[in-house]
């Protein structure tokens, strides 16, 4: 295998991301582009590559952080000759990203869409699906337009399609695109909404590894989870976990919005403390103002403060101090802005979005808005703390329908 | 009911009918026809909603229910160009609410209403995904960034001059 050539890459999620005019076809396989997925296909059994997957410690990007390996194996698999096998087993990839503060998504799908069709091809082969789809928010048109291309360039030279280059493998990859609800990212939400059904979730379990679309065995992961796997396959293993100071592999792309110096996207190791992407990455904050908290994964993670600064940015050690590593994107509030109206408009965001399936999320966000306004406006009762704290009790984990509520509160 | 026939162009028949080639079933295909539809016509109606679940053979509570769950299917009429202001939380720390308030003096209309002329609709949305060039907006199908009052009331002007349509699908 060629491994030495590629192992002093340090950026592979955004090496070859380019937002004016993404790599068409002939350019990415100039980079090494499908060299991955022929690897995969050529040199590994399905199992192998799973085994590849697994090794690699890759976690899910989506924001919960499940390792990636582990869940695909959960997927049944078949003998070919095998009467009970599925006529149908799907991958899917969610690329629904609305959490308010996420970004990340977005430029891998604009400014590098054949990884992602390449990641998808090898993630398929890996699971035995012989059908893909790309479920894509309604608003990123422009990655909607590039996505499509880079689809057809993909069947026009056969690495989509019956028997890819060649192989035993067929896959049809599709584009989907939605049309604005939050709740449609969460995966069994999502699946309900490929079905043509109204978007609420379903109970898990069962999974949808196990009985997904159609009641198929599914895989749904996220943008950034699936862009990793041509690279671990090309440069191994060992250089994934390389990448990572800490116990989590690989790269992460951080962002950082609100008024700091310098917003932004980078990819940088898993595991850089909060401090190095706020100061060193987005610059600080802006002149006049002062630091006052962040939320270090989007809308649904918990406020963290200054003496959290030096936190490792991953799954594990963000947990630690009481947050999420979520999607790794920082939502930074400043000494300016108040914090109850920050408060509040996460909560109208989280109340608008709700889907109305389940009485806690559907009355509690409303409610909780209610109160947040009217403390925001100067009127608070000492009532309205106990009712809020009611509230997030109410709508904390296991007595919702899915994580929405929870990560509102 | 209404006969599909009668009502959906052949154009729009047809490409509902690709968007069915590439799902399993036919309501699957649901979605993508109100969005087919909506290019075509600007909105949504219950004739188009009747129409559709006729052509996909599905019930027209189900069909429905899709249509009034997302944000991006206009279920009433709506102007030429609709306007979806980001009102999330990276927009809100940079100051969203001055360009609304600029959008809504310069337009005379509030969220959720159309100009007199037909022209503009103005819509909240959630986070565009652009939040490090906050405010964003997003008109059509393009979208607006480091919004400043006067920058999107320039863009509301320029468009209005354009007469144009955006094909929003
Ligand atoms: N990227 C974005 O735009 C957004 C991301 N999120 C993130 O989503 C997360 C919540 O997502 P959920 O899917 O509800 O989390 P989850 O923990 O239930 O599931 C995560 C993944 O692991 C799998 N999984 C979990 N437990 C399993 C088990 N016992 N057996 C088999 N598979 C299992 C699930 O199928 C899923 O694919 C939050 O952490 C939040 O940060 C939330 C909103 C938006
Ligand atoms: C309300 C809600 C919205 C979600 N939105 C997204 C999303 O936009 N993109 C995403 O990848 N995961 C989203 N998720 C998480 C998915 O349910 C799922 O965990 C993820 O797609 C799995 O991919 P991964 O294992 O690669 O992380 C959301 C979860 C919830 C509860
Ligand atoms: S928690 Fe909220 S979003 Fe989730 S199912 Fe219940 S009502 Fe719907
Ligand atoms: S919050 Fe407005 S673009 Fe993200």
């Amino acid at each position: 295998m060629t491994v030495a050539k590629f192992n002093t890459v340090i950026t592979p999620l955004t090496q070859w991301v380019n937002l004016q005019q993404p790599l068409d076809f002939t350019a990415y396989c100039q980079v090494g582009g499908y060299q991955a997925a022929k690897i995969a296909l050529t040199e590994y059994q399905a199992h192998e590559v799973l085994e590849i997957v697994k090794n690699s410690g890759l976690k899910g990007r989506g924001g919960a952080g499940f390792p990636t390996g582990m869940k695909w194996s959960f997927v049944p698999m078949y003998a070919p000759e095998d009467k009970n096998a599925p006529d149908n087993k799907y991958l899917i990839a969610n690329a629904d990203e609305m959490e308010p503060g996420t970004f990340k998504d977005r430029l891998l799908l604009e400014g590098a869409p054949h990884q992602l069709v390449e990641a998808m091809i090898i993630a398929a082969y890996t699971i035995g699906a012989n059908k893909a789809y790309i479920f894509l928010r309604g608003e990123y048109h422009l990655a909607a337009k590039r996505l499509q291309q880079a689809i057809d360039e993909a069947y026009q030279h056969q690495w989509l399609g019956d028997n890819i280059q060649g192989s035993q493998f067929s896959l049809n990859l599709y584009l989907h695109c939605s049309a604005g609800r939050y709740i449609c990212g969460e995966e069994t939400a999502l699946i309900n909404a490929l079905e043509g059904k109204r978007a609420n979730p379903r109970a898990k379990p069962p999974f949808p590894q196990v009985s997904g679309l159609f009641g198929k065995p599914t895989i749904v992961n996220n943008v950034e989870t699936l862009c990793n796997l041509p690279h671990i396959l090309k440069n191994g293993i060992d250089w994934f976990q390389g990448l990572a100071p800490n116990s989590d592999a690989g790269t992460k792309i951080y962002g950082a919005c609100g008024r700091v110096k310098k917003p932004g996207l980078w990819e940088l190791p898993m595991g850089v403390t909060l401090r190095e992407v706020l100061y060193q990455h987005a610059g600080g904050m802006q002149a006049g103002l002062a630091f006052r908290g962040l939320l270090p994964g989007g809308a649904s993670t918990d406020f963290l403060v200054a003496e959290h600064l030096d936190t490792p940015m991953d799954y594990d050690s963000i947990a630690k101090v009481g947050s999420r590593l979520g999607t790794g994107g920082l939502i930074v509030l400043d000494d300016k802005n108040c914090p109850v109206a920050m408060v509040l408009n996460l909560m109208r965001f989280f109340a608008q979005e709700s889907c109305g399936y389940c009485t806690p999320c559907r009355d509690g966000t409303p409610w909780a808005v209610e109160v947040l306004a009217r403390i925001e406006q100067g009127q608070g009762r000492i009532q309205d703390l106990d009712t809020l704290s009611k509230l997030c009790d109410f709508m904390w984990i296991g007595k919702t329908h899915c994580a929405l509520a929870p990560g509102a509160v | 009911t209404i006969d599909y026939q009668t009502y959906l162009s052949a154009a729009e028949i047809a490409a509902i009918e690709h968007e069915v080639s590439i799902m399993e079933t036919r309501d699957a295909a649901g979605i993508e026809a109100l969005k087919v539809v909506q290019a075509h016509r600007g909105w949504i109606s219950d004739d188009s909603l009747f129409a559709i679940s006729d052509l996909l053979a599905m019930p027209i509570a189900q069909l429905e229910g899709v249509a009034t769950f997302y944000n991006l299917i206009y279920r009433q009429p709506v102007g030429q160009y609709v306007i979806h202001v980001c009102d999330s939380i990276a927009c809100h720390l940079m100051g969203y609410e001055a360009v609304l308030i600029a959008i809504k003096q310069h337009l005379a209309i509030d969220y959720g209403q159309t100009t007199a002329d037909g022209k503009f609709t103005l819509l909240s949305n959630a986070c565009l995904g652009c939040c490090d060039k906050a405010p964003a907006m997003m008109v059509g199908t393009e979208h607006y960034q480091n919004l400043t009052p006067a920058s999107a009331v320039a863009v509301l002007a320029q468009l209005a001059a354009k007469g144009e349509a955006d094909d929003c699908s």
